[in-house]
């Protein structure tokens, strides 16, 4: 209320102006009542659901966990802060995000501003977060770009990695099945047409020859397929021990149901985006358990099960266990720069997340060349958990099961 | 004097971006943007009432071309490019559809977007075996406006020009008496060709001008069809048979939905319907009727005072 | 092979077929272009997501709440929103222009009711994903129903179009709604029965997609797409041009996904669309308009 009263005042002065005029000298402790974190995110259109899944509700979470420890504290101007928020809805469009941040940057002035959901939009927002110089944690984008973008784009972070991060693993982990002789030497791919699959099968397809596989199938779909007959009941006749769909969350729901309904059990049945959702396993019913795909998180860590638990508690959902985690990780790193600047100095905020090493549920993280390069690249299905088996830097953290259980029909 | 008054507007409105800051700034690209694809739909949807969802189909394609060509050809060619790929098209796409009228023509050019969006898809998955594009032109936000505010004015002159042209009133025909219409023939059919391309390269330069802005280029960002039902709405919310009819259906659409999406984030969706809805029980025929018929009531108030 | 590409996609295009039945009829009868067509199949979805697993009602059983639900829901918006659209237009065109605007709005209200429910998230089950045998041929059970309906509802209204009165009057209505009242005809009711009846439609089609089919809040809009698709291609108002269409459009998918590339199919449903509508303008069984 005396916030409010005196914002009006100061609009009614004329104060604001000048107010502008002074952001970017050093604030005075007194006048800070919170820190102002800035959003606009997919609330309508195509990218709703993932970013309902995936980053608003760590959004969510970080703002409350943060909230009900008091705030981010500040030390050079002696305070701790509460997060105040902001928020928009991008309604999925690139011309949209982009006016949004320019909004929350020049028109609200919030301290900083967090990302959308998604490759496309994180990559048309790029120029707009650095002109403002303001980092951009981009936690749900997949991209071989990222280094080169790292380089243009002095403030952006890109904590997901690349198509070629989850291919190679993928192969790698199958190079070992097949030597052991566990599976044959066909594999079939199917990719949907659009960023994700395009970027993975175009890494895949390569990797999977070199290593000496043969591709009886490799074919694209187009985004927004709702059959997948014809695909499984061609995939199905060529004898190949493995299938792997580079796919969509709804494609990777009902390819799960037509493989099962045909009656097509591969030894290592991989899919995209959407095997690491929490309602992967109530979809898929029994059938869940063997089931790989990206992704994948540490069963073990206590950090992660009480960030699971948090999430399921605020949001009512569990998040998923792939980008949710480094989501809400990429927020801790923030708050931890945060905290050691002491200040909302973005350009030393960002200096530090580039160099700083930071304690997260995700264990510690170090950026190299502003990415996270320590990133659980395959998962699967083991006693309700989507258990990483392959890590970009450590061992996995179960052994992969191959083959996995025959599909149960249903009744 | 009106041409006078419009050039004043014109060099005034030059120098927003020197005056205003980057928000204010994206807030009139966006209304430029919309503006001119509402201005340049009315052009041939208007007088013919044929209802078209191909905008975002020429829209797409023009920030396809610069995205594909802007490493390799200087600017203004690559804008020459976009506009003579949105003219082929739009020819093609003129004759195929010279005999379809009604709901027909309305879903055959949303058909049509949608396999425009799918060949090029396929084309970038397995010729090129890559989705995204990136545009890096050394473009301000600035640079984007100027040049949009070109455009608009070139295709208000047009549909100034239209108006008062034979060609014009050929195709108020086809919309008002299509039985007259298909005695007179191939006059209308080359008047509906024309009218067609012109509308269709303007939406083409639309997307060519607007593509640098998002540095990054996929069919499910430049082909969304959102874009086509919001140009339909704010060109029949304005007017699409007056000359700024469109544009002042796009401004007060577009700053509304902006405030809508700011303040209501999470109920954005139910308010804009309701008011959808009692728009068109509150303003049947549009922004600018429903300000004549004020403005007739307050003369005759005057006249009888 | 050929013989189970060929029923494959016949299945599929029973969807098509099914989820277009009630557009055609909305858009035929009443001459609404119902926009918010696909939010209504969607909320049936969601309908039959809660019933199923909040209550474990079967959805075939809960079809029974649902029609009549839908039926009520669509008989309402064309009572208080559309009607008086339709009393005050002269001419069909200004109807058209009208109904677009106030549809655009009704699909934007359906969707943000249902963000608010619902949240955006992703919905799915599986109910009836049990393998068929058909000549040799595996299909699911759910999927080969919502052919089994789609044919049942065009064979079924076709027959009450053609030989009963009241399918006499509907017709009437259809083919011209402004001498209908010459000859007794309340214009007014019928169409609104007929805009509930193709609600009815929507909203089953909702229930047995929502049994194989992932669905969002946010997906109306591209069953409202597919729908005007296939209505558009059999021709408005012709119950079996669209199961006709429907057939068309899934045979077409699944035979260009099994002799060419699958990532060619949607192109080629578009492509065979749009070749129907310049050879034949008035869709595959529409009635030249003179």
């Amino acid at each position: 209320m005396t916030n409010l009263s005196r914002r009006t005042v100061m609009q009614g002065l004329g104060v604001g102006a000048m107010a502008t005029a002074l952001a970017g000298l050093p604030v005075f402790a007194q006048d800070r009542t919170a820190i102002r974190i800035g959003y606009a995110i997919s609330k309508t259109g195509a990218n709703a659901a993932g970013a309902g899944i995936t980053t608003t509700p760590n959004y969510l979470l970080w703002v409350d966990d943060v909230n009900k420890a008091g705030g981010i504290k500040l030390s050079k101007l002696g305070v701790t802060l509460p997060l105040e928020v902001t928020e928009y809805d991008d309604r999925s469009a690139a011309e949209e995000t982009v006016r949004a941040i320019e909004r929350l940057a020049t028109q609200d002035n919030v301290d900083l501003i967090l990302p959308t959901w998604g490759t496309g939009a994180n990559l048309a927002a790029g120029p707009t977060f650095d002109r403002f110089g303001y980092p951009q944690l981009a936690a749900t984008a997949v991209t071989d770009m990222a280094p080169q973008l790292a380089a243009r784009w002095k403030h952006s972070f890109w904590m997901l990695g690349g198509g070629h991060d989850y291919a190679n693993a993928l192969v790698e982990l199958l190079v070992k099945q097949r030597d052991a002789g566990t599976i044959n030497n066909k594999v079939a791919i199917a990719s949907v047409a659009d960023g994700f699959g395009i970027d993975l099968s175009k890494a895949a397809t390569p990797a999977f020859t070199e290593a000496g596989f043969e591709l009886v199938y490799d074919k694209t779909y187009p985004l927004g397929t709702s059959d997948f007959a014809p695909i499984i009941n061609e995939v199905s006749g060529l004898g190949a021990d493995t299938f792997v769909a580079f796919s969509y969350p709804p494609d990777t729901f009902a390819l799960t149901q037509q493989a099962v309904v045909a009656d097509f059990s591969p030894k290592v049945f991989y899919l995209g985006v959407g095997t690491a959702f929490p309602i992967y396993p109530g979809i898929a019913g029994p059938n869940h358990n063997g089931v790989m795909g990206v992704g994948g998180i540490d069963p073990d860590s206590e950090a992660v099960a009480a960030y699971f638990e948090r999430h399921i508690a605020l949001n009512g959902q569990a998040p998923d266990s792939w980008a949710s985690a480094i989501t809400y990780a990429s927020l801790e790193m923030l708050q931890q720069a945060i905290e050691r600047v002491g200040d909302i100095d973005r350009e030393a905020i960002s200096a530090e997340l580039s160099s700083g090493e930071f304690d997260t549920i995700i264990g510690k993280v170090k950026l190299v060349d502003n990415q996270l390069r320590s990133l659980w690249t395959v998962g699967q299905w083991q006693d309700g958990k989507f258990v990483g088996l392959a890590h970009t830097e450590r061992d996995g953290s179960r052994d992969p099961v191959v083959p996995k259980p025959d599909w149960v029909p249903a009744t | 004097m009106k041409l006078a008054a419009a050039l004043i507007a014109l060099l005034a409105l030059a120098f927003v971006p020197s005056l205003v800051g980057p928000y204010p700034l994206g807030l009139m690209i966006g209304i430029l943007g919309y503006g001119i694809l509402a201005t340049a739909w009315a052009l041939f949807s208007g007088p013919t009432r044929y209802i078209s969802l191909a905008t975002v189909a020429f829209f797409g394609l023009g920030a396809y071309t610069v995205a594909v060509l802007s490493e390799t050809l200087p600017y203004p060619l690559v804008l020459l490019a976009a506009a003579a790929i949105g003219l082929v098209v739009a020819l093609l796409v003129g004759l195929a559809t010279l005999r379809l009228a009604g709901i027909y023509f309305v879903i055959f050019t949303f058909g049509l977007t949608e396999l425009v969006r799918q060949l090029v898809t396929y084309y970038e998955v397995n010729v090129t075996r890559t989705l995204g594009r990136y545009v890096f032109l050394p473009f301000g936000p600035e640079h984007i406006y100027w040049q949009l505010l070109a455009l608009l004015a070139a295709t208000l002159a047009i549909a100034f020009w239209v108006r008062q042209s034979k060609i014009g009133l050929a195709l108020r025909v086809i919309g008002d008496d299509p039985v007259v219409a298909s005695h007179l023939g191939i006059r209308i059919t080359r008047a509906k060709l024309t009218l067609f391309s012109i509308s269709a390269v303007i939406m083409t330069l639309a997307g060519a001008i607007q593509a640098p802005r998002w540095t990054y280029i996929e069919p499910s960002i430049v082909f969304n069809p959102t874009t086509s039902f919001l140009v339909v709405i704010m060109a029949l919310l304005g007017g699409p048979n007056r000359l700024f009819g469109p544009l002042l259906g796009a401004i007060p659409l577009f700053l509304l939905f902006e405030w809508l999406s700011a303040n209501f984030p999470n109920h954005y969706s139910i308010i804009l319907g309701l008011l959808f809805i009692a728009i068109v029980f509150v303003l049947p025929n549009g922004v600018l009727a429903a300000v004549d018929s004020v403005r007739a009531r307050l003369t005759r108030k005057e006249a009888s005072a | 092979m050929l013989s189970s590409a060929i029923l494959t996609g016949l299945v599929l295009g029973g969807t098509y077929a099914l989820v277009a039945m009630g557009l055609t009829l909305q858009y035929g009868v009443a001459r609404i272009m119902n926009l918010a067509y696909g939010d209504i199949v969607i909320a049936a979805s969601f309908a039959a997501f809660v019933l199923f697993s909040a209550l474990g009602i079967n959805p075939l059983l809960g079809m029974l709440l649902i029609l009549p639900l839908g039926f009520a829901l669509n008989w309402l918006i064309y009572a208080i929103l559309l009607q008086p659209l339709a009393r005050r237009s002269r001419d069909r065109g200004r109807l058209e222009g009208d109904s677009i605007l106030a549809t655009f709005g009704l699909l934007f209200v359906i969707q943000g009711v249902a963000l608010v429910i619902f949240g955006s998230g992703f919905q799915s089950y599986n109910f009836l994903a049990v393998p068929v045998n058909i000549l040799g041929t595996i299909v699911a059970a759910n999927r080969l129903l919502a052919l089994v309906l789609a044919v049942a509802f065009a064979i079924g209204l076709f027959v009450l179009l053609t030989r009963t009165r009241f399918g006499t009057v509907i017709r009437a209505v259809a083919a011209n709604p402004a001498s209908a009242p010459l000859v007794g005809v309340n214009v007014d009711s019928v169409a609104r029965f007929a805009f509930a009846l193709g609600g009815a439609l929507a909203a089953a089609g909702g229930v047995v997609i929502s049994m194989y089919l992932t669905f969002s809040a946010t997906m109306g809009v591209v069953f409202t797409m597919k729908a005007l698709i296939v209505v558009i291609m059999g021709g408005v108002g012709n119950l079996m041009g669209a199961l006709a269409a429907g057939l068309i459009l899934g045979l077409v998918e699944t035979l260009v996904s099994t002799y060419i590339d699958p990532g060619l199919t949607l192109a080629a449903t578009y492509l065979i669309f749009l070749a129907v509508l310049v050879v034949r303008p008035q869709g595959l069984f529409g009635k030249a308009t003179s």
